[in-house]
């Protein structure tokens, strides 16, 4: 089976000699929900800008689907559909105008078009405000609205550049269980986020790019095995004054009633309660602290930026 | 992309180009309607019974091809030069880019947006134009030919234009001193044969100069210039930017970074 995407040694030099990508190497899989993750300025939007031909690469070879962006450019195109991190629509059209029109540049009947185009924007909530101006919409919206667009010809694959950046909490989980059932439906998705718990609730694959470079490409189940420790927060019964000391295990006291602790992954949780238990501190309910993807996140590029300063 | 689809996505990029000049038409239609009748009524009507006659015709009828023609140029440029440089500036001309819209179905499907408008305010200023001055039609295939090649090479310049343009500023630059100054100095208000041996042949670099005086024949049958060079010039000038707009959508010059 074809690679939903495969890039080959993609290298791209900005005027100005900046190089944004420095020959990655990248597949996905069919039907995968892949992350792209990174710092600012990475290079992830020029990978995607490259998928989409909106940004002229240096060197190297992209196939979607088998299709080359060079030779087969009219067929790569018809497979991928892209939702841009920045608003790039005519403010001034009606969001179903918008919609039939991105279906006609794709060759897509006008009839098709406005019956696929009310059937998007319902499912995306924006019916009701189909013949507004989309000036007139909340940003949430009108990212809701490029979703739609991007999704007007059904394509194989669909690339989501910060897709609910400054979206609230609420309409963020809603389009996680939109896209979602968008990839339960065979579509491919790869998604560039600064929310890692976002890449860790949505997707299962992911690579992690810095400084032009891919520094990890693996399973986010594997990722997270190679982290080895984490902190979690003990909110606890009665009131303490002091931080209780126990051999293996880093605790401090945050205040009377909540305590950190570090615990490594071969340590037992079960015998850290029993030892607090003996003392008489009682575990009313615990959490983990920090988000662990962005740990290890934090962890990866550090190292990168380390190793690149040797360079 | 089969044939059905390119034409699809060409009827829908004309389909959107007409629909936004219609749209705002007090902005694009109105003001040009205004301004054309404005010279009717001071060059015509008030300044031109006391000049007499140009070329053999009364001074009226000699300006009223020129002036349709200038409707006709300013139009066509500025519908381009505005719709294609404002998708670049919203950058919802990406909606294009990321299609897989060939490029010449993009220049054909604004190149032809342009045109419309172009020909649409000729059009109304010709009615117009009715009321101020008599005039019968000496060739219709001569000025229908002519108008059409005018109107296809100012879009094209308006999208060349557009494509190079960086802010609003770049987007008046040509028309404010390029394209006025080639309109008025193209022969729409006297003769070359005024001119004088020298300047007359320095008009002669003036491609508008040439879309005027075969309009002016395909109308009253008079013209400065031969009308089979005429022909021959528009349309060199027309192919040559059509494979410049061409050759820069191709690249993605301005376009893609």
């Amino acid at each position: 089976m074809q690679p939903a995407l495969a890039i080959s040694q993609l290298s791209k030099t900005y005027d100005g000699n900046f190089q944004a990508l420095k020959g990655i190497s990248l597949t996905v899989k069919q039907g995968d929900f892949f992350a792209l993750l990174g710092p600012n300025g990475a290079g992830k939007s020029t990978t995607i800008g490259i998928i989409c031909s909106l940004v002229l690469k240096t060197s190297g070879t992209v196939s979607i689907f088998g299709c080359d962006i060079d030779t087969d450019f009219s067929q790569a195109k018809q497979y991928v559909g892209v939702v841009p991190q920045e608003f790039n629509f005519n403010q001034f059209e009606k969001p179903i105008d918008i919609l039939v029109n991105q279906a006609g540049y794709f060759g897509i009947p006008r009839e098709i078009a406005v019956e696929r185009a009310e059937k998007y924007l319902r499912q995306l909530g924006l019916w009701e405000k189909s013949h507004a101006p989309s000036r007139a919409l909340s940003g949430g919206m009108k990212r809701r609205l490029m979703i739609a667009r991007a999704l007007i010809h059904e394509p194989k694959l669909l690339v989501l550049d910060e897709p609910t950046a400054g979206v609230d909490i609420e309409l963020r989980r809603s389009m996680w269980d939109f896209l979602r059932q968008i990839n339960a439906q065979g579509t491919t998705i790869i998604l560039t986020t600064h929310y890692l718990e976002e890449a860790e609730s949505l997707c299962r694959n992911v690579a992690i790019i810095d400084h032009g470079q891919i520094v990890k490409n693996t399973s986010i189940k594997e990722l997270l095995q190679q982290l080895n420790k984490e902190l979690f927060v003990l909110d606890i019964r009665e009131e303490i004054t002091a931080t209780p000391e126990i051999a293996g295990y880093p605790i401090t006291l945050v205040d009377g009633h909540t305590l950190e602790v570090e615990v490594e992954k071969s340590q037992s949780i079960n015998q850290l309660f029993a030892v607090l238990s003996e003392r008489g501190i009682h575990v009313l309910s615990m959490r983990n602290k920090t988000n662990r993807l962005e740990e290890l996140f934090i962890k990866m590029v550090e190292k990168n930026l380390s190793g690149a300063s040797h360079d | 992309m089969t044939s059905q689809q390119k034409w699809i996505a060409f009827i829908t990029i004309v389909r959107r180009e007409i629909h936004r000049f219609l749209r705002i038409w007090p902005q694009t239609l109105l003001p040009p309607v205004i301004t054309i009748v404005l010279y009717f009524v001071i060059f015509g009507t008030l300044i031109g019974s006391r000049i007499g006659e140009m070329s053999g015709l009364p001074y009226i009828q000699f300006v009223a091809p020129g002036l349709i023609m200038m409707s006709v140029i300013t139009n066509s440029y500025s519908n381009v030069v505005s719709s294609f440089f404002g998708s670049k500036f919203q950058r919802n001309i990406e909606e294009l880019l990321v299609s897989p819209t060939p490029s010449w179905i993009i220049l054909l499907g604004y190149v032809v947006g342009g045109m419309c408008r172009g020909l649409g305010v000729g059009l109304i200023v010709t009615v117009l134009s009715l009321y101020f001055a008599d005039f019968s039609l000496h060739s219709a295939p001569i000025t229908i030919g002519i108008v059409l090649l005018t109107s296809l090479m100012f879009s094209l310049a308006g999208l060349i234009n557009a494509v190079f343009a960086r802010n609003f500023d770049d987007i008046s630059i040509i028309p404010t001193f390029v394209l006025t100054p080639l309109t008025y100095l193209g022969g729409v208000f006297y003769s070359i044969d005024l001119l004088g041996d020298f300047w007359g042949t320095v008009s002669l670099i003036n491609p508008v100069l040439y879309m005027v005086n075969a309009f002016r024949y395909g109308i009253a049958g008079i013209s400065d210039i031969n009308i089979i060079w005429a022909f021959a010039m528009v349309g060199l000038f027309s192919l040559t930017l059509f494979l410049v707009a061409l050759n820069l959508l191709e690249k993605g010059a301005r376009l893609r970074s």
